[in-house]
């Protein structure tokens, strides 16, 4: 044991939890000793230094430059997965690889997706949006129109209020993070702010919410209330600086920071002010989680504090012992990320880990914890404070307010229940694979 | 008119409307819009009632309209097949997961005839009239022994149905319920 800890030792690092976890500036102050020793999760047979050659694309001319680029062909496998890839008759879902990438903004065509009724194919040239009910001034807005207001630019994370329902289940399901926690992605949107318009309009007194409506065969739409208007919703039309994707709601969609995706209406052709909600179908039956009692919750609005590891994480295999980065995702939408604790040892013990800047409120923030890996079973866990004191339930809690499913779901992409904030526990075996438990 | 007082004018509409807007954040581009022009896509109907239209149809009719335009997904007597079946539904204490239906779960009848004007058939939206939409409402309300059969339905009688589980839901956040 002493002997594996010589690189760290040296250092001057010591362990901030068991099982491997050391203090979350390890990185910084190890330097380059222990950058070399922590590249990827799974590396190959043929590590060993052999003699360098001048290699085939480096001896001729590349390819041409593409007007839109795309990634690598080596990597075609970094892409979403399908839930309904041949748009049967229900809803189809694309989800984000979050193993696959890194960092904290997800590129569009990577970004989740959900579609109830397919992508309308919208000409931006003849999509409206009009503003009416409880206004002073009904009034229509082109897409050349709202160019011309003062926009904003913030980044944002987006989370389907089923996403993770996989852990719902009452025994754990062997998934990627991806299958399990796919329907959240981070972006930065552009748009206006939905107050600027409303100042335009002008709001009857007597106005407590707003319609939101898309122009999708759906005509979905979600009863917003009227102070989330009041404060930062926006109509968003650009995504990363480039317009909105078809399936995130081209040419403009309802931006609600935190708040359940849902709601987030895409495609967005109507906002009515009114005075009562609409109980719609997708928030009076759909997202209304049915708890132990047999009554249910509704109007769920917020998606709370919660974080979960991406690298290690099932797929990605750790070849060998040594030392790794441990590092994920969190996020709340009650602000900025304040803390995440990892543990390598299913929550016995935990060391804070280090959080990327820059944080930023209802965003992703990216942690990352040192780890050595001493090749025997570990279970590794995060957990996650935001600014307001709220902080990422453990899984018994969660089950013991919110109830487990009654069986197990048929498939990853089912959903027993809504809104799992709790944490996920990948257990790391002797091999190396990465497995889905519950801790 | 001469440039002159087009100009003038143009700065009349300006002030105008910056005059409108309580503070002009803007540069205030929005196209007056009449209400009755929105009316095609003002479908909304509220649980108050408010936005039903005029109408009316009994469960008879709809189980015309049902084996013409949704039998192919939710099944001949409602079962489900390709779609999720729109009749029956266990007690909710069964499990978080207890299918969510008509008649074990949804709070109103107005989001039923909402849904069905707005969404059904998939493949063919808004294609119904308002009086199909009674009267498939009827039908699926009678099939799920919410109402009787022969109870016709129109924005009136719409209001009386008592969905079963109407007093099953609670908000997570009540402090931020408007
Ligand atoms: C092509 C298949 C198809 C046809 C035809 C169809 N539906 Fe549907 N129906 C669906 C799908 C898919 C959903 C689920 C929509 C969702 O969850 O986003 C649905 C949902 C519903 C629901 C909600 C069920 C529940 O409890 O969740 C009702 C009610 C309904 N349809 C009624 C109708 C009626 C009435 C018709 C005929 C006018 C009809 N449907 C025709 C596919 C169909």
């Amino acid at each position: 044991m002493t002997k594996k800890h010589s690189i760290l030792d040296r250092e001057g690092l010591k362990p901030a939890a068991a099982n491997g976890l050391f203090d979350r500036r390890a990185f910084f102050k190890g330097g380059a000793a222990l950058a070399t020793a922590m590249t990827g999760y799974t590396i190959g047979n043929s590590a060993a230094a052999q003699q360098l050659v001048d290699d085939p694309w480096s001896r001729g001319i590349g390819n041409r430059v593409q007007a839109y680029g795309t990634p690598s062909r080596f990597e075609s496998g970094v892409a979403r997965i399908l839930s309904n890839p041949n748009a049967e008759p229900r809803t189809q879902h694309g989800r984000t690889p979050h193993h696959l990438i890194n960092g904290t903004f997800t590129p569009n065509g990577l970004h989740f997706v959900i579609s109830h009724t397919g992508n309308p194919d919208i000409d931006p040239s003849a999509h409206k949006l009009v503003i009416h009910g409880l206004v002073e001034r009904p009034l229509v807005f082109t897409l050349d129109a709202l160019a011309r207001y003062p926009m904003v630019s913030r980044m944002t994370f987006l989370e389907c209020g089923g996403n993770s329902a996989a852990l719902w289940s009452p025994e754990p399901l062997q998934n990627t993070a991806q299958e399990i926690h796919g329907l959240v992605s981070c972006a930065e949107y552009t748009g206006v702010l939905l107050s600027t318009l409303l100042e335009e309009t002008g709001i009857d007194p007597r106005a407590k919410w707003f319609i939101a409506e898309g122009a999708d065969a759906s005509a979905l739409h979600r009863s917003v209330p009227l102070h989330k208007a009041l404060d930062d919703a926006m109509i968003a039309l650009y995504q990363n600086g480039e317009r909105i994707m078809p399936g995130n709601g081209y040419p403009m969609r309802l931006l609600l920071p935190g708040w359940e995706g849902n709601m987030n209406v895409k495609w967005l052709r109507r906002i009515e002010l009114t005075d009562e909600p609409a109980l719609g179908f997708y928030e009076a039956r759909t997202y209304t989680p049915i708890l132990p009692d047999g009554s249910a919750y509704s109007y769920y609005f917020l998606q709370e504090v919660k974080s979960f590891i991406t690298h290690p994480s099932p797929g990605l295999a750790l070849s060998g012992a040594g030392l790794y980065e441990i590092s994920g995702v969190a996020y709340s939408a009650n602000g900025r990320i304040a803390r995440v604790m990892v543990s390598a040892d299913g929550g016995q013990s935990w060391a804070e880990a280090a959080l990327q800047d820059p944080v930023l409120p209802k965003a992703f923030t990216r942690f990352r914890a040192p780890w050595r890996w001493d090749g025997g079973p570990a279970v590794l866990q995060s957990r996650a404070w935001d600014e307001a004191g709220n902080v990422q339930p453990t899984r018994a809690e969660l089950i013991s307010r919110r109830g487990e499913a009654s069986r197990v779901p048929r498939s990853p992409f089912a959903f027993p229940s809504q809104h799992y904030n709790g944490p996920t526990s990948w257990r790391v075996g002797e091999d190396g694979e990465v497995t889905n438990v519950y801790a | 008119m001469s440039m002159r007082s087009t100009q003038r004018l143009a700065t009349l509409v300006v002030l105008a409307s910056a005059a409108f807007a309580a503070s002009a954040q803007g540069p205030g581009l929005g196209i007056p819009i009449r209400e009755a022009d929105v009316a095609a896509w003002d479908i909304t109907v509220f649980p108050s009632g408010a936005n039903l239209p005029s109408g009316r149809g009994t469960a008879a009719e709809g189980a015309v309209i049902y084996a013409q335009q949704c039998a192919a997904c939710h099944g001949v007597n409602g079962e489900g097949g390709l779609a999720a079946p729109v009749v029956g539904g266990d007690p909710l204490t069964n499990g978080i997961d207890t299918p969510k239906r008509i008649k074990n779960f949804w709070a109103s009848a107005t989001t039923l005839f909402d849904f069905t004007r707005r969404q059904m058939p998939l493949y063919t939206p808004r294609t119904l009239t308002d009086d199909q939409v009674y009267a498939l409402t009827a039908y699926l309300l009678a099939i799920n022994d919410i109402i009787d059969e022969d109870t016709v339905m129109n924005a009136e009688t719409l209001m009386q149905v008592q969905m079963p589980n109407r007093n099953g839901f609670k908000p997570r956040f009540p402090a931020m319920m408007p």
